[in-house]
């Protein structure tokens, strides 16, 4: 069937099977394998993409439930302005090391900095706790969201 | 910390944290893992694997599967047998079926393929390929395998009469009974290090591009060897090597996963050779939980001999492993239970006898270095497990019995009842240090205290010693290849560089910290140097990452291939100040005759004239490169205090702190040297409290999906507080020992000693890992607390 997806802000329209999955369709129907597959039981959190501004797996959700609706993956944080302040935080906090699990983790934190500008260690931590990461140990992942929060607020000029 | 720096951040030499470049391209999305790759004409290859753990195959039926719209074909172990690839040996002298055609012997093992023009369809056809499986009764642990009468399961290997799969011992076993027989205090403890799974988050997967006409095989792998699996696809398929070009992209997590060759890589390989086209095979996650390299899963019976006093005489180890149903360590030849002797810990005592059997059960096979040197996970946690016991049965404080056992700083280098020679390291410094950051003596006075009010407090310790950086030629080759390294440096007229190694990073900065070795041993910016690896037709040869060995050996060979390029700017810099070479010196960046440093030429300077202005005699350019043989492995260590909080209703325990002090040597970086500890501390955590994988009667594997296998998110996971000392490696060029898999050898045993230390005045000396609230709460309600 055909659907059209807005995706990092272009519509892209494509007739896809009902079953293909958004993230197979984020990956090979619109060339953006910044996305990543990693569990296939929606554990792990690789594959996670914003729907609307929401964090959402998408290895769970059909391509054709996105009919209609923005999604923004990790190639959608940067924008004329350069990095994403979450970008830039996890390379300054090296809060990455093999990558895989950092798009997603990127855009949990960018989407719970929207909504709380200043989250605590503890709240950092529950909002990622749907991503998984075996490099890290987290610390840092916390800290480059933290940081990039202070950043977000500081350009905002109530920093 | 430390300052080890030598060079300005510009150049950014080691002791630098410079930023990593590989973030660039990761933040953007733009890493190329191996599912990111698509050629054009690619197929995709899914694989149908057994359901039941032993069975005997009376036939398949593929054409249900065949029928199915864009699948172009099924491959079977027929097929596969009909081109001499049934079976292919392991990293471990054994051989494994690469699909199965007379029995499958344990739950996910590969029986057929099914390529077909996209993944849907081929995950369609695979679940119609009709197996007729005629079962046969399970053998899931090895004391089954190994009991009298017990099925065969290796019913197909030649002179194979029982389960037995290799037996292994070492020390001196008549001088260490003697040692024994005369204690005046022994002390046992049997634990088994239950099965785990290395799991990185990218599962493996392999594009296989043979070109039928050149006879040129282009194969794109999840690899962390790519230049000894390219030996071996040489050897098992018969391709002659210079067609084979093995590149291995960015990598999503390796953690010894990556370093065997799976059944999927050959049958992916034989299916783009026969089809003529690319094939691609991504494992689903269940397929890796179930089928891939597991690591551990070892019964272990340790000892120690004592004097009243808890000094140690003499330690006497008995293990049996459960090495599934195809022996493939990943480990060195000569060692069948890997380097698992280093476990003498650091303390210094004369005798030790060590002996090991492993046996074949219905389990999937395995037994890779899951983030560690060869079985040395479990050998640090048995002696530091045994230390807890010691302590408790003797009544001495824990960190007080390791210090009366500590190898002393003098003592180095230090030769272990087993044979390894420890090249250098201050323990009691080291475990002072942490205990002071923990404030032991206030903990243990909060400790009493708790109990008094009933309340449960632990104090864990582990101080760890590892064997890694293997290693020299005379000792250590995997599959016949020796386990040196390399690396080449070709440094442009513009000054700037390009570095190709033999090893591969996974996450571990590579590109970042090599480039770092060069800065320091030329002076050229590290920003200047791009690091190439991975790529077997554009690299020199090596065994590859995994066993901590990138820094140890890889990380020498670039020092070295670094010094070499800056001798050779030197005698061109003479040139260049109409000076004797021995006259010239080096700082940073630029060379100048000595007591003369305003007249000075860059490294930048000799490299231009390498290419335009050379003296008489030298050869142009300015290349090396050089394959480094290790004169001995490395000894990093470290000591770990561990608090938690043990609820007596429930049996959760929460880790209130971990300090870590962590001795690696030299830290190349030390932002990267945090960050691996972190990742480490966080796997070691996960196995003592949540991470195993089990199976039922019936050779069914729990464990199987993230639902069922756990591992830790940031919620569970602890906050780590990381110390150092710096003690440099004698032998290693800029005194480096590696640290990768440091805290997940060290760690697991602090975690579980806190939990046991808090319920040591009940009379409980173990909970096997993983240390579950069930454990724990049986543990204390059959201690009667």
């Amino acid at each position: 069937m055909e659907i059209t997806i807005n995706i990092n802000g272009t519509d892209h329209t494509a007739d896809v099977e009902p079953r293909w999955l958004l993230v197979d369709h984020i990956r090979t129907g619109a060339g953006l394998t910044g996305t990543h597959i990693g569990c296939d039981t929606t554990s792990c959190g690789v594959c996670t993409v914003l729907v609307d501004g929401t964090p959402v797996k998408s290895c769970t959700m059909l391509a054709v439930q996105a009919d209609g609706r923005e999604v923004t993956t990790v190639e959608g944080l940067k924008s004329a302005d350069g990095l994403h302040p979450i970008q830039q935080a996890f390379s300054d906090e090296h809060g990455l090391q093999c990558g895989f699990c950092t798009p997603a983790m990127m855009l949990v934190g960018a989407a719970l900095i929207d909504e709380n500008p200043a989250p605590s260690d503890d709240e950092v931590r529950w909002a990622i706790s749907g991503n998984l990461c075996r490099c890290t140990g987290y610390m840092n992942i916390v800290k480059a969201i933290q940081a990039a929060a202070a950043a977000a607020a500081s350009s905002n000029g109530d920093g | 910390m430390t300052d080890t720096t030598t060079t300005p951040p510009e150049i950014g030499g080691v002791g630098h944290s410079v930023k990593r470049v590989e973030d660039a391209r990761l933040i953007e999305g733009q890493g190329n893992f191996l599912d990111d790759i698509a050629l054009p004409g690619m197929l995709h290859m899914a694989l149908v694997r057994s359901p039941v753990a032993h069975a005997r195959i009376n036939g398949i039926d593929t054409d249900a599967a065949t029928a199915v719209d864009g699948v172009l074909a099924v491959v079977t172990g027929e097929l596969m047998a009909a081109h001499g690839l049934a079976w292919m040996p392991t990293l471990s002298g054994d051989t494994q079926a690469v699909l199965a055609t007379d029995k499958v012997r344990y739950q996910g093992q590969e029986v057929a393929a099914v390529i077909a023009t996209d993944p849907y369809a081929a995950a369609d056809g695979a679940e119609l390929v009709d197996v007729d499986y005629e079962m046969l009764d399970a053998i899931t642990t090895p004391q089954q395998s190994l009991a009298e009468g017990a099925a065969l399961i290796r019913d197909e290997k030649e002179g194979q009469t029982d389960n037995l799969a290799y037996t292994w011992e070492t020390g001196d076993e008549a001088a260490t009974d003697a040692a024994f027989a005369g204690a005046d205090r022994v002390v046992s403890l049997t634990t088994h290090y239950p099965r785990s799974h290395p799991s990185p988050l990218e599962t493996c997967g392999i594009v296989a591009d043979v070109n039928s006409v050149t006879g040129q095989a282009t194969i794109y792998m999840t690899s962390q060897a790519p230049h000894a699996h390219r030996t071996l696809f040489a050897l098992v398929a018969g391709l002659p090597e210079q067609n084979i070009r093995i590149i291995s992209p960015d990598i999503g997590g390796g953690f010894g996963n990556k370093v065997p060759i799976y059944p999927g890589y050959v049958v992916a390989t034989a299916a783009s050779l026969l089809i003529g086209q690319p094939v691609k095979w991504v494992e689903t996650r269940t397929g890796n939980l179930i089928s891939t390299g597991f690591g551990r899963d070892y019964y272990m019976t340790g000892e120690l001999a004592l004097t009243n006093e808890g000094r140690i005489q003499a330690m006497r180890v008995d293990m049996l492993s459960d090495q599934g149903a195809f022996y493939s360590d990943a480990q060195p030849t000569r060692y069948r239970a890997g380097l698992f002797h280093v476990c003498t810990g650091s303390y210094d005592f004369p005798h030790a006898h060590i002996k090991c059997r492993g046996a074949f059960t219905n389990k999937a096979p395995g037994g890779v270095a899951y983030r560690c040197s060869f079985r040395i996970t479990e050998a640090s946690y048995l002696i530091e497990r045994l230390m807890q016991t010691a302590a408790d049965e003797l009544g001495i404080d824990p960190a007080e019995l390791r210090l009366r056992n500590f190898i002393q700083p003098e003592q180095f280098p230090y030769e272990t009842a087993t044979g390894f020679v420890y090249d250098s390291g201050d323990y009691p410094t080291a475990l002072r240090k942490a205990l002071d950051a923990a404030g032991y003596d206030e903990l243990r006075a909060e400790q009493a205290a708790a109990r008094a009010e009933g309340r449960l407090v632990g104090i864990g310790i582990a101080h760890f010693t590892e064997a890694v950086g293997a290693g020299p030629a005379h000792t250590y080759d995997i599959a016949g290849l020796k386990m040196i390294d390399s690396a080449e440096l070709r440094v442009h007229p513009t000054g700037k560089a390009i570095l190709k190694l033999g090893v591969k990073t996974q996450g571990q900065g590579h590109e970042t910290t090599f480039a770092q070795i060069v800065a320091e041993e030329t002076g050229i910016p590290a920003t200047d140097i791009k690091v190439i690896h991975g790529d077997t037709d554009d690299t020199p040869y090596g065994l590859g990452t995994y066993a901590s060995r990138s820094t140890p050996v890889g990380g020498a060979a670039t020092a070295m291939v670094a010094r070499k390029i800056a001798d050779k700017a030197r005698h061109i810099a003479a040139h260049l100040l109409e000076a004797a070479p021995e006259d010239i010196e080096r700082d940073a960046d630029k060379f100048h005759v000595a007591g003369s440093p305003d007249q000075a030429v860059s490294i930048q300077d000799a490299a231009f004239a390498a290419y335009t202005n050379l003296p008489e005699g030298m050869e142009y350019g300015l290349e090396d490169v050089t394959y480094y043989n290790p004169p001995n492995l490395t000894f990093p260590y470290g000591s770990y205090v561990v608090v938690v909080d043990v609820d007596p209703e429930t049996g959760v325990w929460k880790v209130r702190r971990m300090v870590a002090l962590d001795d690696c040597g030299v830290r190349i970086n030390p932002m990267i040297v945090e960050g691996q500890i972190h990742g480490g501390l966080t796997e070691g955590f996960a196995m003592s409290s949540m991470q195993w994988i089990t199976f039922d009667d019936d050779g069914n594997c729990i464990g199987s999906n993230f639902m069922d296998y756990l591992v830790p998110t940031a919620w569970e996971t602890p906050r780590f507080e990381l110390l150092e000392t710096v003690t440099p490696s004698p032998h290693h060029p800029i005194g480096a020992k590696g640290v990768g898999e440091s805290a997940t050898v060290g760690s697991p045993a602090a975690f579980v000693n806190a939990v046991v230390d808090a319920l040591a005045h009940l009379g409980v000396r173990n909970i096997d890992m993983p240390v579950l609230p069930d454990r724990v709460w049986e543990a204390i309600d059959s201690a009667g607390g």
